[in-house]
């Protein structure tokens, strides 16, 4: 059976871990869509810390010979999944960024071309308008 | 667009003013429909003179310089040799730079685009050449090989061995020869300008894959000879990238561009 020390220990992180991810979700500083990852990844890793009936038949499912490399690797295929989807999210981001900084780029000539035909006073004929202060 | 034949000496410069390219801010004229884009990240040493290059041997074609987020006084010097110059917030890179120019020219539904690279490795005297071909019906994109004629261009064995590997395959794909997909000097016209600004351009920089996007996209991609003159730095071939990086994603790419349906027209 599963030492007790180890069972205490993964049951606590875990409490841990879904309380700060519920507190996080509750202030703000998370989205939902990012805390369904980590929830799942909790809710299953208690699960299987509480019963070790289950974790015992996983591990004969899987041909572990420890409970704990069981443990072990449920939690990282969790975060490997939770790290992929931060990746798809971070290129979809990524091609935002560019798309706004060549919008943001174009805008601020034309801006300031326009200031220029207009004949605005504080208009400044010089180019850089950023990097130097 | 323009119809009457342009004679390669004179292209665009017809009713304008031959000296009007000196004066400041004249390079924005409305009387041409070329555009030539040039993106420039630290070139204040170069762009002076290449600008200047340009405006002495294609004269009346306006120039837009992207700055991508340079540091010293690349956007000053070409905007007091008269060009256009669109400033990105920080530096994003090449492909980014590039970009910036074919939604621009998209936005303002420019006929016909020449990229050039601002390091002055660019003969600007194959401007008039480019347009020439562009002009010519069943050409969206044409790039100036540096490999197909007379050329004294010398690469490092590694990146020349590169070059010519994904140009082969890009060959074989496109079934015309393609010898220098990594070249900056292309022009592209009417829907590969538009295919340029979206969201299939690759965002870092544009190689064989996207040769071979845009002849999977059923537009016709052709090389010219053009002379170019090596560059000291030796920086625009793989624009910072290690090569083995560059291996893996130019392969990673050229294979899931094979993989995607393939569309059926342009």
């Amino acid at each position: 059976m599963m030492p007790p020390k180890i069972k205490i220990i993964a049951i606590l992180i875990c409490v841990f871990l879904l309380s700060y991810v519920f507190e996080l979700v509750r202030r703000k500083h998370l989205t939902e869509e990012y805390s369904l990852g980590w929830l799942v990844t909790g809710v299953s890793m208690l699960t299987l810390s509480i019963f070790e009936d289950l974790l015992k038949w996983i591990s004969d499912l899987v041909g572990a010979t420890l409970f704990t490399s069981t443990l072990f690797f449920f939690g990282l295929v969790f975060l490997m999944v939770i790290c992929l989807h931060f990746s798809i999210r971070i290129s979809a981001l990524t091609n935002q960024v560019r798309r706004l900084t060549q919008h943001v780029a174009i805008l601020d000539t034309e801006k300031e071309n326009l200031r220029k035909a207009l004949g605005d006073p504080s208009f400044e004929d010089v180019a850089p308008r950023r990097g130097k202060f | 667009m323009k119809t009457e034949t342009l004679e390669p000496g004179e292209s665009i410069a017809s009713g304008d003013n031959p000296g009007s390219s000196k004066e400041k801010k004249s390079s924005m004229s409305p009387v041409s429909d070329v555009l030539i884009i040039m993106p420039a990240f630290n070139e204040e040493l170069n762009i002076g003179s290449v600008l200047e290059d340009i405006y002495k041997e294609a004269p009346g074609i306006p120039v837009l310089v992207i700055n991508d987020g340079s540091g010293d006084k690349t956007a000053e010097i070409a905007t007091k040799t008269g060009a256009e110059v669109i400033t990105l917030p920080y530096n994003s890179g090449y492909g980014v730079a590039l970009q910036t120019g074919f939604v621009y020219a998209h936005q303002r539904k420019i006929p016909i685009v020449i990229q050039m690279d601002s390091d002055g490795q660019h003969d600007a005297r194959f401007i008039k050449t480019l347009i020439e071909e562009i002009r010519k019906p069943d050409t969206d994109v044409v790039i100036g090989s540096r490999f197909l004629g007379a050329c004294e261009y010398k690469a490092g064995l590694l990146k020349r061995a590169g070059m010519l590997f994904f140009g082969a395959i890009a060959s074989l794909i496109v079934g015309r020869k393609v010898t220098d997909p990594t070249s900056g000097f292309q022009a592209a016209k009417g829907k590969a300008i538009e295919f340029a600004a979206s969201d299939f351009y690759p965002p870092d920089y544009p190689d064989a894959d996207f040769i071979i996007l845009l002849h999977r996209h059923g537009f016709k991609v052709k090389e010219i000879p053009v002379a170019m003159r090596p560059n000291a730095q030796n920086k625009t071939m793989h624009r910072g990238h290690k090569t083995l990086y560059y291996v893996f994603k130019m392969g990673l790419s050229i294979v899931v561009t094979l993989l995607r349906k393939k569309p059926e027209s342009k």
